[in-house]
């Protein structure tokens, strides 16, 4: 009885020690859709990302609300909202993915490490297969993830009228920044 | 036996706790999220259906410049080039002080009359938890004529050149298309031409839109006049287009009223659907951004 449970303490130990995961309700998105020559910047911030990194399989998921992307101008928002990524329609952005090269991250040890991050990205009802490089910095026990890479707005189908195509890029630049807390 | 059963109990659980999480869902970790009430926007692309305050806000931080003209009848044919040619115009500014409050002046060509106006949302549509169904938006404003007197022998008062109208919208976007609004108005006039005509003018709007894309718009505009309308008065009907190019947007229509404030449109409308007598019109609205969002 007593072998039985060190063997389930222990289970439990190696499970909570190998399954560490990491995450933040916090972290950044921002985006750039300037129209090169455009008299008007049209970038947004979202500071209510939520992000999860799993340490044992390389698991990273982010979650995006639409409507919590913020721009200069109100209008520019509500058009954002309303005509662009239709936020009624589409709530959230979603990325479920893995970093490749987990097994060269030691998330439990101070350091810069350089994370290729491959998985799906979910906008405007849209699934479309993203891959990219970022880095995962190790400091006191805080992990930040960061990356960028750019999404072309007709492969989610967001379509841009001519009418401001001089203003709206057809790219967008988006980057993410998340510090992340232990999951207990 | 029974101690046995347990553990393994135990073991499963322990099993179900490390390894049991799906990988596929990382995020439902974090648990839901608690639903949120959150406003309906964008119910109508501007702040007036046509003529008449629409449910809608301009954001707060914002100024919107409106130039409004509204022509001659369409039914002159090419000799003013359907009306084209006499053009009443009004300008004003209306600015976004919080999400359901706003203020505006303006100032109309016909009678050189002044005009301003306090738009509040008590009850604004939402949905979520504790959300209500309809906004519910009150409107007080007030028109100064700055004619000359009429008649400069006779005492004439400040306060005869006033009139104020107050509004209740009652409003509802139904769908992402459909928005339809409900307004009971009263004008007071402090000086009527005769001493038979009413002081007090009350009707109900019912204004509403049919969104055709994501950029335009079909708008109507109608007030049922029920007291007060001397003979020869009809009631504003308007019919138009909104069509939304980024910062702008342009209201166009036809309308048998030529009045650009409540107390012209709701009790000075003289033309006749069923006659011809409509003319053309447009509202062209433009943001500015005053205060920046972004910290």
């Amino acid at each position: 009885m007593k072998k039985c449970i060190s063997l389930v303490l222990l289970l439990a130990l190696v499970g909570s020690t190998s399954a560490q995961r990491y995450f933040t309700k916090n972290g950044t998105i921002s985006f750039d859709a300037t129209a090169s020559g455009s008299p008007e910047n049209i970038t947004a911030d979202n500071r209510t990302v939520t992000c999860v990194i799993d340490g044992a399989t390389g698991g990273i998921q982010f979650k995006a609300a639409m409507k919590a992307f913020t721009f200069e101008r109100a209008l520019m928002q509500e058009h954002f909202n309303e005509n662009y990524v239709e936020s009624d329609k589409y709530p959230d952005a979603l990325f479920k993915g893995t970093i490749s090269n987990m097994s060269s991250i030691n998330l439990s040890q101070d350091g810069s490490y350089p994370a290729t991050v491959k998985g799906k990205l979910t906008m405007h009802g849209v699934e479309k297969e993203v891959e990219t490089t970022g880095k995962i910095t190790v400091a006191k026990g805080k992990v930040t993830a960061t990356a960028s890479f750019a999404a072309l707005l007709s492969d989610y189908k967001i379509e841009v009228p001519k009418l401001v195509s001089d203003k709206v890029s057809k790219t967008a630049k988006i980057t993410v920044t998340c510090g992340l807390e232990p999951l207990k | 036996m029974r101690s046995i059963q347990k553990t393994a109990l135990v073991i499963l659980l322990s099993l179900a706790s490390t390894w049991g999480w799906s990988q596929d869902d990382l995020l439902a970790l974090l648990g839901e999220d608690k639903p949120k009430k959150q406003f309906i926007k964008a119910a109508f692309k501007s702040s007036r259906v046509i003529n008449a305050h629409s449910m809608e806000f301009i954001n707060a931080g914002t100024m919107d410049f409106r130039i409004l003209h509204r022509f001659g009848n369409i039914d002159q044919g090419f000799k003013n080039f359907f009306g084209l040619d006499q053009a009443s115009m009004r300008m004003g500014f209306d600015f976004g002080l919080r999400p359901n409050l706003m203020v505006g002046i303006g100032r109309s060509t016909f009678k050189k009359e002044v005009d301003g106006f306090i738009k509040y949302a008590p009850i604004r549509q939402s949905k979520g938890p504790g959300s209500t169904p309809v906004t519910v938006a009150l409107v007080a404003g007030m028109t100064v004529d700055g004619l000359p007197w009429a008649d400069p022998t006779r005492e004439n008062y400040f306060t005869s050149r006033l009139a104020y109208y107050f509004s209740a919208i009652i409003g509802r976007k139904f769908s992402e298309a459909f928005t339809l609004q409900v307004t009971p108005t009263v004008v007071h006039k402090n000086l009527v031409q005769l001493q038979t005509d009413a002081n007090d003018i009350m009707g109900v709007g019912v204004g509403g839109r049919l969104k055709l894309n994501k950029r335009m718009a079909l708008t109507w505009d109608y007030t049922q006049v029920f007291n007060g309308l001397p003979d020869g008065y009809q009631n504003p009907l308007s019919v138009g287009l909104d069509i939304e190019t980024g910062g702008h947007v342009f209201q166009l229509h036809v309308s048998n009223s030529a009045g650009m404030n409540e107390r012209a449109f709701i009790t000075e409308t003289t033309g006749q659907w069923g006659k011809g007598e409509v003319r053309a019109g447009f509202n062209l609205s433009r943001m500015f951004q005053l205060k920046k969002k972004k910290s």
